[in-house]
């Protein structure tokens, strides 16, 4: 097998509750002492959300009638794509364009909840109880003249990854993967992997939610994975059955192959090292902590040495987010100079699929700063470093992704010049 | 490592060792396979749910053999755990429960269906108030009770993905692909990349299916796809035919192990047929349909051939997407002539859909295992209601009848929403 090619991060598109684009997260990241959380608790009490931040979303979308085809879901994700092609310098450039892999994490988009709600009015009306012949002719017959044509197509998981493509002509391949926050990690773990052996050399990755819905809250309150009591940070929440506060974020990342950026004259914000997934039963406690150890082991090499900090994707979930902790402090911070551990999550919300994206976005921004993020009420007990940005300047940042209901995956991302190992 | 068990450029070879197969025409590849030849359809007027007022109400569906009532997620998973099962038994790989390899599945979207959007609301009694998020107050609260923690695989993500990997104990994270309605395909590509890789040396492979309920027959209806020749049922699907006017939705599950030839040959495993290569190219330009020009399913199909290593002139037979729409099968004729130029008229060309009918997420995995019982049987199954060419169309068309040929090398095509055009090359087991 051929050596494999070194994968550097050329791009970054982020929007959040904080801003638009990676500098305004950078500022409102590194600003100290209390870093800068917004939060809406009333309008989808008892949850609190992360809203959109005052950002245009539609600026890169010039088509109206484009825009009108899209869920706010999908123009979050497009907006974030556009931001990280223009980041990478490769926005309309079709040459590099057309042969650029796509690769979507992404749940389902958003129902029309006043069309539901009408339906669900007359689904719990007498007549429709007493006769499931009257329920399912009434059912047929607002389905028919009630559901927006183009509605599915704002449903469908991978028509985020289609309006990219329409909007920014992305169009070597294009691969949308479901499965909550793992498959946020997993799809950059398929770029790399491409990207390394050769089978791609540009590749555009990334996630987007809306938090703002309540279809979305439904799917999650379900799966009982909501905080729903007055918002703390995540480490906070294990005492009282813990869960996770949804944010909306969209995040894009240009990974593309070093010698591929260097030829077109790019500069890499980092370079990714390895990622690393798996998904254990979940069946007795302690198991995702072991599930993550084991899983650092394939890293052991490139965590034993260096200024080393961790960017937690911790989502506030329990076991997951305790384990997590466990796995940190036993694993990566036993035995060595302090570790720096933030959970973004504290700060953004849970994306669950742009989650691990945002997060691995977040570690280029940091290493290519030369800096790390100061801490958010990381538990005091627990491996954590430094109060400002200029404290902790580590050479490799490892990302952690806990999926609030099962997947577990870590990766390391190394300052480009400043990676090489010290004595 | 000797040299057949690498390609020309040095990469692993990828072969097939199991298949399995569940089509509303059976369960079981040998079920399927002897309707198929037969020129069989399994296309039916829908029972499942009352169908008054619904332009459409045919399609082709699987009846559970469990007896469990439908839901999207549980007959999914049925009939994708029944078809892996069947791949990996005739592959005759690992110990029962522990798959050597990762999963690569494709699954139905994971969403709450009426009926059970329906419990939820009527879990206090009284009528809900039809005010814009009054539905969805009521909603949440019944969620909040924890009464109905039941309905939660059906709205996570990857439930089936997660369900299939306890079952069979495949290793890693699965990875649950959607790329519509080439998903299927999707995920042979994804696994046959994993192995040339070198980072697995065996792959389950899944697509599966089962979305025949009121608003996954609506949603379609209301973009035009849908067939609404409803009477008689089997007459429906008409691929390359004149008087095509739409598919038929269909549900299905398709399952293939794939492992690298010197895996296999190790383990005493006979290839049922190669993963010869795989290619992909998005579309930008409709939603739901291709550039006028063809050139992304175009490019899909030479990206395809390129990566197999191969000309156009080694392929001795396609079979195509045709769903039997108007649009897909002009284009995607347009396409096979751009690509296989003047052999366009000589290349048998079939559609499984015709048959089967679009089982959408799972028909790229389903019409891969028909593919390789095709290579196998020398038997090429039939497009049937075939009965008026369109004229259009310069497509050697498999009319009616199953045709014999010794058949090598074939193309195989997935095309989807979102711009999604994924092709496979499936060739005969290594001599």
């Amino acid at each position: 097998m051929e050596a494999l090619r070194e994968v550097w991060v050329t791009g970054l598109g982020l929007v959040s509750s904080l801003g638009e684009g990676h500098q305004a997260h950078w500022d409102a990241l590194t600003r100290t002492p209390s870093s800068p959380v917004r939060i809406d608790a009333t309008r989808f009490a008892p949850y609190s959300v992360h809203p959109l931040a005052d950002v245009d979303i539609d600026r890169l979308i010039s088509s109206k009638t484009e825009r009108k085809q899209m869920g706010i879901w999908q123009r979050l994700g497009v907006h974030a794509a556009g931001l990280a092609l223009q980041d990478a310098g490769v926005a309309g450039d079709e040459q590099v364009l057309d042969r650029m892999d796509l690769v979507v994490a992404a749940g389902n988009g958003e129902r029309d909840l006043a069309f539901d709600a009408k339906v669900l009015a007359q689904l719990t009306s007498g007549d429709c109880q007493s006769d499931p012949d009257v329920a399912a002719r009434v059912l047929n017959g607002a389905l028919t003249t009630g559901l927006r044509p183009t509605l599915y197509l704002g449903e469908l998981s991978n028509l985020l990854a289609g309006n990219i493509q329409i909007v920014h002509k992305v169009t070597g391949s294009s691969r949308t993967l479901k499965g909550e926050e793992i498959s946020g990690l997993s799809a950059i773990e398929d770029a790399v992997r491409r990207v390394a052996s050769g089978q791609a050399d540009i590749v555009l990755v990334g996630g987007a939610l809306n938090s703002e819905r309540n279809d979305l809250l439904l799917n999650y309150e379900l799966a009982g994975g909501l905080w729903s009591h007055p918002f703390v940070p995540v480490w906070q929440r294990d005492a009282q059955g813990g869960g996770f506060v949804l944010g909306t974020a969209a995040a894009f990342i240009v990974i593309e192959a070093r010698d591929h950026a260097e030829q077109r004259g790019a500069k890499g914000y980092a370079r990714i090292a390895q990622v690393v997934t798996d998904r254990c039963a979940r069946r007795v406690p302690g198991e995702i902590s072991a599930s993550l150890a084991k899983l650092a082991t394939r890293l052991a090499d490139d965590l034993a040495d260096g200024a080393l900090a961790v960017l937690s994707g911790a989502s506030g979930a329990a076991p997951a987010t305790a384990e997590e902790l466990s796995f940190l402090r036993d694993h990566i911070g036993a035995g060595r100079a302090p570790v720096a551990v933030r959970a973004y999550g504290s700060c953004l919300g849970h994306s669950v699929e742009a989650h691990a994206p945002m997060g691995l976005a977040l570690a280029a921004l940091a290493l290519s700063h030369d800096g790390f993020y100061p801490p958010f009420k990381e538990p005091p007990d627990a491996v954590s470093a430094g109060n400002t940005s200029r404290d902790t300047r580590p050479v490799r940042i490892l990302l952690t992704s806990v999926g609030h209901w099962r997947g577990e995956g870590l990766a390391l991302v190394e300052k480009i010049g400043g990676g090489v190992r010290t004595a | 490592m000797s040299a057949e068990l690498r390609d020309r450029r040095g990469r692993p070879v990828v072969v097939v060792t199991g298949m399995g197969l569940v089509t509303p025409l059976g369960w079981g590849a040998a079920a399927n396979w002897s309707r198929l030849i037969a020129g069989e359809s399994g296309i039916n007027s829908i029972t499942r749910f009352p169908t008054m007022g619904l332009k459409t109400t045919i399609a082709g569906t699987i009846q559970s053999q469990t007896g469990a009532p439908y839901s999207a997620f549980a007959l999914a998973l049925e009939i994708a755990e029944a078809a892996a099962d069947e791949a990996v038994r005739q592959s005759g790989i690992g110990v029962t429960g522990r798959f050597p390899g990762p999963l690569f599945i494709a699954t139905p979207p994971s969403e709450l269906e009426w009926p059970q959007l329906a419990r939820l609301v009527a879990a206090d009694g009284g009528v809900a108030d039809p005010g814009d998020d009054g539905g969805y107050q009521r909603l949440l609260a019944a969620a909040r009770s924890r009464r109905f923690d039941d309905l939660r695989p059906h709205a996570a993500f990857a439930s089936i993905a997660d369900a299939v990997q306890t079952r069979f104990g495949t290793i890693g994270e699965p990875l649950s692909i959607c790329t519509a309605c080439a998903s299927g395909a999707s995920t042979i590509q994804m696994a046959m990349e994993t192995l040339r890789r070198g980072e697995a040396e065996a792959a389950l492979c899944i697509g599966t299916d089962a979305t025949v309920h009121p608003e996954g027959l609506v949603r379609f209806s209301l973009l035009s796809a849908l067939t609404t020749r409803n009477d008689p049922p089997e007459k429906a699907s008409r691929p390359f035919a004149k008087s095509r006017d739409g598919f038929v939705i269909a549900e299905g599950a398709g399952a293939v192990v794939v492992e690298t030839l010197e895996h296999a040959r190790a383990r005493g495993a006979k290839p049922l047929g190669v993963v010869l290569g795989a290619g992909e190219k998005a579309d930008c330009y409709h939603r739901t349909r291709s550039k006028p020009d063809g050139s992304a399913i175009i490019g899909a199909m030479q990206k395809a051939l390129a990566d197999a290593d191969i000309s156009a002139g080694a392929i001795d037979h396609v079979n195509a997407h045709g769903t039997s729409t108007p649009e897909n099968d002009k284009m995607e004729d347009l396409a096979l002539r751009h690509v296989l130029g003047e052999r366009v008229r000589d290349v048998p060309v079939t559609s499984n859909k015709s048959q089967v009918g679009h089982t959408l997420i799972a028909a790229g995995a389903v019409e891969a295992v028909i593919s390789l019982l095709t290579m196998r049987e020398g038997v090429i199954p039939p497009t049937i209601n075939h009965d008026d060419p369109d004229p259009d169309l310069a497509l050697d068309v498999v009319a009616n009848t199953a045709r014999r040929a010794s058949v090598r090398t074939i193309l195989s095509n997935s095309f989807g929403f979102g711009g999604q055009n994924v092709c496979l090359v499936l060739a005969a087991e290594p001599s």
